[in-house]
């Protein structure tokens, strides 16, 4: 039996409607090298920008552009409103408790390691243990690494089940018996697709007295976030994945913890006062933003917010996961081909699959060939791949403009290139002249 | 519609399909290996060099990419009979022409990982210990890198 796992009551995106939306979107309408009309399937990686975005963004440096903050001058105090206005738009996104609790950074990597290098850095030490998935992006890793480095603690990794989710029973094993200082985890895999249980991990959590760490740029491009209702201590996304501008992410904190931890960088704009002797450290959430902030960046990313919330992020998701359906399930039917990945009503609008004795950069290459825009690689998941198994994948990731066509398109471009490269009892010979 | 050529050409995917001299040599006087981490791509070559620094006899085995594999078998039909010399004065353009359809600098990688590895095994006699730098000469291409993609 097949459901199409629409969420709630929501309407799904009508032909009309997407057809509108799409035009929101001038890039959509371009062909790639070859000639070939373009579908976009690289979303996960980072989406493109609707009109409102680049407008809002055009508009502020062609308008009201000046620094931020204690400038004294009509124009920077319209970008200093306009950045402020931003930073609520996206409290309100994400139902924050306060805008004090939303800093702006420069993606979900900057905002990982500036809790690693300033909560991390104040409370783990040696033999301490930070739990978190196997299937974290280098960006949940790397920096807990680093921080094993300069203070001894060490990081243990929850593996996958063979169905490519997470033993619930195993998660709240590991942290009863670890007690992890740190539970730093994904929302939704970037490769797999599996969303993680966020609200219930995070409540096992807080129950043993567990800090969290989600890492939400998976989800936040495609779900309703409520950090209230989940509760979690630290929650990180970008704006390039969710229609918004690169150079721009967010990280929220409760309000206690941002408090109570030390400055990041040191700078201009973090500071109440500077002396020969010392500084004293401004309030949040300026306490982390030392520097010149990317402000046309966060007008933009406000403008994105506004733009996705207008559509639904519920109607947004329900529309990826119809798409990805069409394409997992006719995926799996096709023999040769192992679709990486949860099946659809435990993950988002990611596709991940290998073909057998195909490597993926020629998958990629020739999908491109075809005009689908795919992604092949680790993804930025080396470990993932290693447990797996494999040395890289290919990944489609669908998103609100994308089209059921494209999904259809897409399958019969995969099964094109399963063909190409499947051997045909082709012989050497020299070079044709010509 | 499209004035792009086609880089799986119907000769890149014969050597694909049916490579010439894939496999190991046993009486290999030089060889060597080398990968690009980022995308897996590995290229292993040995090579019979007699007294008069010729190549009597080249094979390679390994495991990527049909562009990696398929140049490699390309270079290695072409490689059988010339001198050290000769294959010393071989540059990357050449590697890239002897290929064929014109690469993206990303996917160059591939296509000159085993010229790289053929330039290093010549200086990589067998019994003898690796030399320090095997990445082989020190070239550089353009381009992001391949695999640390998001
Ligand atoms: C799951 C996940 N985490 C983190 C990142 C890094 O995000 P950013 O590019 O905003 O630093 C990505 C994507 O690149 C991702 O997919």
């Amino acid at each position: 039996m097949k459901t199409i796992p629409t969420l709630s009551t929501c309407t799904p995106l009508n032909d009309s409607e997407l057809a509108d939306l799409r035009d929101q979107f001038p890039i959509l309408s371009r062909s790639t090298a070859s000639g070939a009309p373009l579908a976009f399937l690289d979303n996960a990686a980072s989406t493109q920008r609707p009109v409102c975005v680049i407008d809002a963004m055009s508009d502020c440096y062609q308008q009201y552009y000046a620094n931020v903050h204690r400038g004294i001058h009509t124009l920077s105090e319209e970008s200093t409103e306009a950045y402020e206005q931003s930073r609520k738009v996206i409290a309100s996104f994400i139902n924050a408790a306060s805008e004090r609790e939303v800093i702006f950074t420069s993606g979900a990597t900057a905002s990982i390691n500036l809790v690693a290098r300033t909560w991390g850095d104040q409370n783990l030490r040696e033999g301490d243990v930070i739990l978190t998935t196997i299937a974290e992006h280098h960006a949940n890793i790397v920096p807990w690494h680093q921080l094993c480095e300069r203070t001894g603690c060490r990081v243990e990794f929850l593996p996958l089940k063979k169905d490519f989710t997470f033993d619930d029973e195993t998660v709240h094993q590991k942290l009863r018996e670890l007690r992890p200082k740190l539970f730093a985890f994904t929302a939704v895999s970037n490769v797999l697709g599996t969303i993680t249980p966020v609200k219930k991990w995070v409540h096992w959590a807080r129950e043993l007295g567990i800090t969290t760490l989600v890492d939400a740029s998976q989800a936040a491009p495609h779900q309703p976030l409520d950090v209230e209702q989940l509760d979690t201590d630290f929650l990180v996304f970008g704006g390039h994945k969710m229609c918004g501008p690169t150079g721009i992410g967010v990280l929220h904190g409760k309000e206690n913890y941002l408090d109570s931890m030390p400055p990041f960088l040191g700078g201009g704009g973090m500071i109440n006062r500077v002396s020969v002797d010392g500084f004293e450290t401004a309030d949040l959430p300026d306490k982390f933003e030392a520097g010149t902030p990317p402000i046309a960046e966060a007008i933009g990313l406000a403008a994105a917010a506004k733009f996705l919330r207008q559509i639904g992020l519920d109607r947004i998701a329900a529309h990826e996961k119809q798409l990805a359906q069409v394409a997992d399930e006719g995926l799996r039917l096709i023999e040769g081909i192992e679709v990486i990945g949860p099946s659809m009503s435990h993950k988002s609008g990611i596709v991940s699959f290998s073909i057998d004795r195909v490597h993926a950069h020629d998958i990629a290459q020739e999908l491109d060939h075809l005009g689908l825009a795919v992604r092949a690689g680790h993804h930025c998941t080396m470990p993932l791949h290693r447990h797996l198994k494999k040395s890289s994948t290919t990944r489609a990731s669908f998103y609100l403009y994308n089209r059921l066509e494209e999904a259809h398109r897409f399958l019969e471009a995969v099964q094109q290139v399963q063909k190409k490269f499947t051997p045909s009892g082709r012989k050497r010979s020299s070079r044709p002249q010509d | 519609m499209s004035n792009e050529q086609d880089i799986y050409e119907e000769h890149v995917l014969d050597h694909y399909e049916d490579p010439y001299h894939r496999g190991e040599l046993d009486k290999a006087t030089h060889s060597h290996e080398a990968d690009n981490p980022l995308c897996g791509d590995v290229v292993h070559i040995d090579l019979k060099i007699d007294s008069e620094d010729k190549i009597q006899e080249a094979w390679f085995s390994g495991d990527g990419c049909v562009i990696s594999q398929a140049s490699a078998s390309m270079l290695i039909e072409t490689v059988e009979g010339k001198s050290l010399d000769e294959v010393r004065n071989f540059t990357a353009e050449q590697m890239l022409g002897l290929f064929g359809p014109k690469l993206t600098p990303n996917r160059q990688k591939c296509c000159l990982l085993s010229w790289r590895v053929l330039q290093s095994a010549i200086h990589s006699p067998v019994d003898d210990l690796p030399p320090d730098d095997d990445g082989g000469p020190d070239v550089h291409f353009g381009g992001p890198s391949l695999g640390e993609e998001s």
